[in-house]
């Protein structure tokens, strides 16, 4: 089992999840976050008090899948959170040791 | 100048009683003061929109504009100040403001309100709504200084200062300008506040933030607002309050009222015109906090200029107000480098001063009866009072305002801890947040 990270810029949500749901994927988390790569911040003015801001508001989804459908799902983020713009995300995947879910007590590959 | 007419009507009142009561040859006990309803209806209408301009008004509008940390502090002050301050007002102010014939200090002869009977009148007013409707601009003028001290300053210290500030300054200036006292007889020309409220509210602002000391992380952290959707809401509800604010000045429902209201509208939207179309061409955007500071520089310029001035020159005022307090809020403020958080000193302070300053220049004869300004009238020697107004309040204020903040720092100490300051006042000083 694969645990996905990805942060992705917070317009794509829509498209990311409605891809993955077609894969079969049938849960996330979304957390809002900050961050920054090589993409520039932007620059806030308040009556001439001036701040540079490197942060900008991104989006982090998480999804736990079987190993087999990994790479099927870190394709469909990819091509649909992407705009060929600098800041468009990363992906993070990591090996999942366990999983349960809470109301049955199911684990592994029958939570997911 | 709103005493004056309110002695001569009241006299007149008074003399109309008298007459009504020979000519009907009875002997019951005196007739009942004569009010005027229209009058009466629209002051108590005005007490209530000066009233909205601190609360919520004021506090919307500082409130957004700190961090998030420190939102319910700050809109604390303006809750703290109106509660405090309208006790105080009731016990004292209103007696030291617009009692006895000292002209530099009032008296207690009013102390509690005691004289102040139901049928008590005021002009053509009963004396308690005079009362109340001078309440708020009691109320309002200590809760300004807020913009300079957010973020770093104990509850206790600020309401200590509160108090101490309305009986020592704003009471006395009151007294000066409006209360019968020397400015007034001089032929000062403060329609609603220019210098009472405005100017003296900013200098105390100025000597504060000076007393204080920069917040903690200054100039370099990020202190940008944390909400300005509720700074815009304030400022609306400053600008809607202030008809109450400069009309109800006129103490009457008429056509002086009426030329206030418009002159009021016109020169507050030519100032935020002219603030943003100032940043606009110098940073390339206007932005919707210069927009609504720029209203606000117009409403501090006209306030004692709204009954004096035809439409033209309230125009004037707006321009320059929203051009002037745009330089001295931003580029002086940055050139000197104190931190006046929220521009108390930059917008209201500056504005009240040019405001009084152009009231001499613009006033009209023609509008107001009892003005004879330079521009229109001839009359030059209009601007040596109203110079004269500007310095005696700017240097009682500054004085008196540093004496105040010393003595509270040495008892009980004006700023929190750098803790304190950094975690937030919110949590710290009211065990409250917002999430």
């Amino acid at each position: 089992m694969k645990l996905i990270m990805a942060i992705i810029k917070p317009f794509k949500l829509d498209e990311v999840r409605e891809a993955l749901s077609a894969l079969g994927v049938q849960g996330m988390t979304v957390t809002e976050v900050k961050g920054y790569g090589r993409q520039k911040g932007h620059t806030e003015i308040y009556r001439g008090a001036e701040y540079a801001v490197s942060f900008l508001p991104k989006l982090k989804i998480e999804v736990a899948v079987k190993t087999e459908v990994a790479d099927a799902v870190i394709e469909a983020i990819t091509s649909k959170a992407k705009t060929g713009q600098i800041g468009d995300g990363k992906i993070f995947v990591t090996a999942l040791a366990q999983v349960v879910r809470i109301r049955t007590g199911e684990t592994d590959g029958d939570a997911l | 100048m709103k005493g004056n007419i309110v002695k001569k009507l009241s006299l007149m009142g008074l003399a109309g009683a008298g007459t009504l009561m020979a000519s009907a040859g009875c002997a019951f006990a005196a007739a009942t003061p004569k009010i005027d309803s229209g009058d009466t209806a629209w002051m108590l209408t005005s007490s209530a929109l000066v009233l909205l301009m601190t609360i919520p008004g004021l506090a919307l509008f500082y409130g957004g504009m700190v961090r998030k940390k420190n939102v319910l502090a700050t809109m604390a002050q303006s809750f703290g100040a109106t509660a405090l301050i309208t006790v105080l007002w009731m016990v004292a102010g209103y007696s030291l403001a617009f009692k006895g014939s000292n002209p530099f200090f009032g008296d207690l002869s009013y102390f509690f309100l005691k004289p102040l009977g139901l049928t008590a009148v005021s002009g053509t007013i009963p004396e308690s709504v005079f009362m109340f409707f001078q309440m708020t601009f009691a109320i309002i003028t200590p809760a300004l200084i807020c913009g300079a001290l957010a973020d770093r300053m104990k509850f206790s210290a600020f309401m200590w200062f509160m108090g101490l500030w309305l009986i020592f300054v704003y009471c006395p200036i009151a007294h000066w300008v409006w209360g019968g006292g020397w400015l007034m007889t001089a032929g000062a020309l403060d329609f609603a506040g220019g210098s009472v409220v405005h100017l003296n509210a900013g200098t105390a602002a100025l000597v504060t933030c000076l007393v204080l000391g920069p917040r903690i992380g200054y100039g370099t952290e990020n202190m940008a607002p944390h909400n300005l959707a509720l700074s815009i809401i304030g400022a609306s509800r400053l600008w809607e309050g202030w008809f109450g604010f400069n009309a109800g000045s006129a103490v009457t429902s008429g056509f002086n009222a009426g030329m206030a209201a418009a002159a009021t509208q016109i020169a507050t939207a030519a100032a935020a015109v002219s603030w943003a179309a100032v940043e606009w061409i110098i940073n390339k955007k206007p932005s919707v906090l210069g927009m609504i500071s720029g209203a606000l520089a117009g409403l501090v310029a006209i306030t004692p200029a709204s009954g004096f001035v035809d439409p033209t020159g309230a125009l004037i005022i707006g321009l320059a107000a929203g051009a002037v307090c745009y330089t001295s809020a931003v580029w002086v403020k940055k050139w000197l480098g104190y931190d006046d958080s929220l521009d108390a000193w930059g917008v209201h302070g500056v504005g009240g001063a040019l405001g009084a300053i152009l009231t001499g220049v613009l006033a009209s004869n023609a509008i107001n009866s009892s003005a004879h300004g330079w521009l229109y009238d001839g009359n030059i020697h209009q601007m040596v009072i109203q110079l004269e107004d500007v310095g005696a309040t700017f240097v009682y204020s500054g004085i008196v305002s540093f004496i105040i903040l010393k003595l509270i720092d040495v008892t009980i100490g004006l700023r929190v801890s750098p803790e304190v300051e950094v975690e937030g006042l919110d949590i710290n000083l009211h065990g409250e947040i917002v999430r």
